[in-house]
């Protein structure tokens, strides 16, 4: 509770209102508010189809939301221009779930993209620049020159990794970081995305079912459940909670309240 | 009541469907006059487009001007010379046959190819990566294509026509016995600037046809392995019937109007 006192106080990094997202009859968002301060590290819990994913892509603006507003430092960013949208983007980084490489690029053109882009570097000095990026995350040059398809599951989140801190973002985005690794690879992305974080001083948003890793890499965690938020508080109240959504999900029971049968579209 | 809620629910998906190709065409064709542009990625497309469909295109073409040449040997063989043969030819290849085979093999090879691309970067959100890396998709991967495949098709048709005009003399020559002499005079007093410049408008106009379609498809392409397949089919057909229904109404412009 300490920890929610002091960060009240500031200007949250990211503010979700009241948004609402619907596919044809299929109802995903229903109302998230959500605040993100800057420098927490916020990870989103919830059972697959609950609408973590579509939470995050409307944040990036790969999506609009239906309905309601989405700021970013104090600013609005539903409905933005192109160029102001790429303006806010330049400030976001992300770690797709399967590391999203381009494959017709080498490792060090994908971690060198983002600030080829948009900054005006040479070729030599975007090199230098992927190499470190990719000495953070315990990589080294070897791997500079070969194509994505030839690395391991591991290797590629690293480097999705290392292309997401490349630009120096203020937040970075994990959408299922460990989904597919084996723990000790688990435990190691996990590591190098507290480490990554702390050392840019950034906010962080990550979306996962994995419970290992979000007491890990949390400060706060927050479940969404039917659309909505349900519940919000840090990993010491998540063992206390009385909330019998929350305990179903962190215990991974199949009874309690959440309905565990597949909901079938219509 | 049912069949006209199907009814309304097809027309209904249809304008969808049509709307959003409409908005996507001229978004590409915005993005082709607005920086930055990608200029690696252009060259990249057009050796893509140019240099590796050539082996496809010679082939075809040259074997369509040999079967014209015997076909209107056969069709013309009360008065069968050097003139009709020599003037069949230039006039099919160069107006209808290199363009519309040069159109149809290059669908098959490249559409497919953008659309199975594309579409296996959007299921593995490289698209939306690229977005997130503060560069426009459409201007980084679609415009490249589509104007590499508006100026590779014109130069395509171009090597198809002397192809396939060769092909018409090789048979001519080697299997009709004309006279080399007389049938290369004719061709050269045949050859009008409006045939050559009518096909190389209709290679620009399924180049452009190509590239969007596939471009579209793939772009939009959903639901893992299986969807890129679906784009991948959608791509090539719609490209192909398109190219046979504009090579028809290009025709009756050009020589009809």
């Amino acid at each position: 509770m300490l920890f929610s006192k002091k960060i009240l106080s500031k200007t949250p990094k990211i503010r979700l209102s009241n948004l609402y997202k619907s596919f044809g009859r299929k109802h995903v968002l229903q109302g998230v508010n959500l605040d993100i301060y800057p420098g927490e590290s916020l990870v989103i819990i919830g059972g697959s189809g609950t609408g973590k994913s579509v939470t995050l892509k409307c944040i990036l603006g790969l999506m609009e939301p239906d309905a309601g507003e989405i700021e970013i430092d104090g600013q609005k960013v539903t409905h933005l221009s192109e160029k102001a949208r790429e303006k806010v983007n330049a400030k976001m980084g992300m770690l797709f779930q399967g590391a999203a490489l381009f494959d017709s690029l080498t490792v060090w053109e994908n971690v060198a993209f983002g600030p080829m882009q948009t900054q005006r570097i040479t070729k030599k000095d975007a090199k230098k620049l992927a190499i470190e990026k990719l000495a953070l995350v315990g990589l080294t040059k070897d791997v500079a020159d070969i194509y994505p398809a030839s690395l391991s599951g591991g290797m590629k989140k690293r480097v999705g990794l290392a292309r997401a801190i490349a630009g120096n973002p203020d937040i970075i985005f994990f959408d299922e970081p460990t989904t597919g690794l084996d723990p000790i690879m688990s435990d190691v992305i996990n590591d190098l995305i507290i480490t990554t974080t702390k050392k840019l001083g950034a906010t962080a948003l990550t979306i996962t079912h994995d419970m290992t890793s979000a007491r890990k890499i949390a400060d706060r965690i927050a479940m969404l459940y039917n659309g909505k938020i349900i519940w919000i508080g840090s990993v010491k109240e998540l063992d206390k909670t009385k909330d019998p959504y929350v305990r179903q999900f962190v215990a991974g029971s199949a009874n309690g309240p959440i309905l565990t049968q597949a909901k079938v579209e219509k | 009541m049912k069949f006209i809620d199907l009814l309304g629910r097809f027309v209904f998906n249809f304008l969808l469907a049509t709307g959003r190709f409409g908005l996507f065409t001229a978004q590409t064709i915005r993005y082709m006059f607005t920086p930055p542009f990608y200029y690696k990625q252009l060259l990249t497309q057009l050796i893509e487009i140019g240099f590796y469909s050539l082996p496809v295109v010679a082939l075809t073409t040259l074997f369509a001007g040999m079967v014209i040449a015997l076909q209107t040997y056969t069709g013309f063989s009360q008065f069968s010379s050097e003139g009709p043969v020599s003037l069949v030819v230039l006039i099919s290849v160069t107006r209808e046959l290199a363009p519309v085979m040069a159109g149809l093999m290059v669908a098959g090879r490249i559409g497919a190819s953008m659309a199975a691309e594309l579409g296996t970067m959007r299921v593995t959100e490289q698209i939306d990566a690229l977005s997130t890396l503060s560069t426009n998709p459409i201007k980084y991967l679609i415009v490249p294509r589509v104007l590499a495949g508006i100026l590779m098709l014109p130069v395509l048709v171009l090597i198809g026509d002397i192809i396939g005009i060769c092909g018409g003399y090789l048979i001519g020559i080697y299997k009709l016995e004309f006279n080399a002499t007389t049938y290369l005079v004719n061709t050269w007093t045949y050859l009008k600037t409006m045939d050559i410049v009518s096909g190389l408008t209709k290679a620009a106009v399924f180049g452009f046809i190509i590239t969007i379609l596939g471009c579209y498809n793939g772009y939009n392409s959903k639901g893992g392995a299986q969807g890129v397949g679906a784009a991948t089919t959608n791509a090539v057909v719609s490209a192909s019937i398109l190219i046979l229904i504009f090579n028809y109404i290009l025709t009756e412009l050009f020589f009809n109007a």
